[in-house]
Parts: C-alpha cells; structure tokens; sequence
C-alpha cells in the first residue's frame, strides 16, 4: 500500500478499531480511485494518544455518489476523501 | 411594532436569549486548569494567552480573497496554486506555519464544496474562523449525503450539467475553492478583483459576483 498510483483501484477496510481514527465511516467498505497521493504522515490514530507515530503515505481517494449513496439523483457527483494507506486494499 | 411587549423580545426589540447560568463543563474545568498552571509555573504569561486570542479573532478572509485575485489575474501563478497550495501561500508572502494547503477550482462544469465531517477542519489562516454552520453536523453529514440540496439553501442551484465535487477535509489537509472569476470584470485590478471573493464563495457553499 505505499505506492498507489493516481487511477488505481482501492476499497476502504471496513474495520471498526476502537479509539481516534480519522477515516470516516461512511466510508468504510466503499471502493474508490486514488486522486493523488499526498506523502507520508504521521499516523494520527498513535499521534492521537502522544505515541510516537508511523509515517504512512496519505492518499485522496475520489468515490462517485452513486456507489455511497444508491438512492442519490447524481450518481456522478464526487466525494474526495484523505485516507492512511493502512486503511486501504487495493483492488 | 418594535417596542411592545411580546414574550421573546426584550425591552429593547431584540429576541430574548436566556443567561448561561448552567455550570462548566468538565473541558470548560480542565482548560481553566491547565492554563491557570501553565501561568503559575511561567510557561506562559495571561498576556501571551490573550494575545494568541486576540490573534485568532483577527483572521479574515482577506488572505484566501487575496490568492483568489491573484490566481485570476496571472495564469502561471494559478497553475502554481493547483499544484501545490502551500508554496503558493509563501510566495505571496502568507505565513501559513505547517497548513498544507489544496485549492481546487471552480469551471464551467465542475462545482467545488468543502466540508469536514469529523470536526472542523479549516484554512483559518486563509478563511478566519469558520462560521457556526460550517461546523454544526447538519453541515457536516448533509453535504457529503446530499450537497445539491444543501447548496440550494445557500441560494445555488447548480445545473445538472455541472458535477459537484464535495472534498471531506479527514485529515492533515486543508482546502480552498477558487471560484469562478465573474462576467464583466476583465478591467479589474487585483485589490478590486479581491473584494468579490466572498468567504462562502470559497467554502464553495457560494460563487463570486460582480458588484
């Protein structure tokens, strides 16, 4: 998962892991693109509780509307999300 | 008839808001605390914690308008900007600390809208404070859902043909829409230019317009 190339494939892990974690459960299960990648991060489900924290590569993943929201009237329509590369499978 | 008396408005005409006179909360307590310590022990002094405050409140949207302006007015500068926010933040000379910045535009056949829906992310170096609503979770969990329609309260109806492009702000960027520059202002200097850029228009809940 450290080098997702722009276009590429991916699925969001659908996990429930307790505590701080910043990918956003609507998400969760969800397939995507990779708009960009963005570099390495401190990983902020450790930095969230003054760990010393990974670097992982941050990715802008671009989902349509019609695969988070069957019933919407604008399929086409684009949520870009920032998701950890540990969150991510790609397809 | 301003000054009758009603139930909800005061002696004055305004709407009656009652005191807060329910306790703190424990975060309230817990900052109260911590900063009260921190000026016992000397890391900090009150002035210094009133003047991060006062600095805080200053922001405006002047510096996001600013960019806007200057992305209009110079192409290359523009292309510098879609590329990489944050060195062109520095290069207008915009102390941005360690933000990394995105800015996405708005054209003739996509729409840009931010949101966070986990918090309030925002370029409060660049925007301000965000407003109330930007962090209320009717915002965050209808924009993602259902943005047409919440873009419409705000007063925008976007044709069919353009595609709307929400950006859920998760995690350690920030975003900036640059609106569309508006018909009729190809005569415009940049400080001009720079007074139509709203803050809505670049939360992109708005577009800017001419005069």
């Amino acid at each position: 998962m450290d080098n997702l190339a722009p276009g590429t494939s991916v699925r969001v892990r659908a996990m429930r892991p307790p505590g701080h974690v910043r990918t956003p459960g609507y998400l969760r299960g969800r397939i995507g693109i990779v708009e960009r990648a963005l570099g390495p991060f401190p990983n902020p489900e450790q930095l969230a509780y003054g760990h010393a924290a990974a670097r992982l590569p941050l990715y802008r993943v671009r989902f349509r509307m019609g695969d988070l929201w069957p019933s919407t009237e604008t399929p086409d329509d684009t949520l870009d999300a920032e998701i950890y590369a540990h969150w991510l499978e790609p397809l | 008839m301003p000054h009758d008396h009603h139930d909800h408005l005061s002696p004055s005409g305004h709407p009656y808001r009652p005191d807060q006179d329910t306790g703190l909360t424990d975060w309230q307590v817990m900052e109260i605390a911590i900063r009260e310590l921190m000026i016992e022990k000397e890391i900090v002094t009150a002035a210094e914690v009133q003047n991060q405050i006062d600095a805080m409140d200053a922001r405006s949207p002047a510096q996001g308008a600013a960019l806007v302006a200057r992305a209009w007015t110079d192409p290359a500068f523009r292309d510098r900007l879609l590329t990489d926010g944050s060195a062109a933040c520095a290069e207008m000379g915009f102390d941005v600390g360690p933000m990394r910045l995105i800015a996405v535009e708005n054209t003739d056949s996509i729409h840009n809208v931010v949101v966070c829906t986990l918090c309030s992310c925002y370029p409060r170096n660049l925007l301000g404070l965000p407003p109330d609503w930007y962090k209320s979770r009717a915002y965050r969990s209808r924009t993602v859902r259902e943005p047409r329609r919440v873009l419409s309260e705000f007063g925008l109806d976007l044709p069919a043909d353009v595609t709307v492009r929400v950006h859920d702000s998760t995690a350690d960027m920030r975003y900036i829409v640059v609106p569309a520059r508006p018909e009729g202002t190809s005569g415009m200097d940049e400080a001009a230019l720079a007074a139509l850029v709203t803050r809505d228009s670049m939360i992109g809940v708005g577009i800017a317009k001419a005069g």
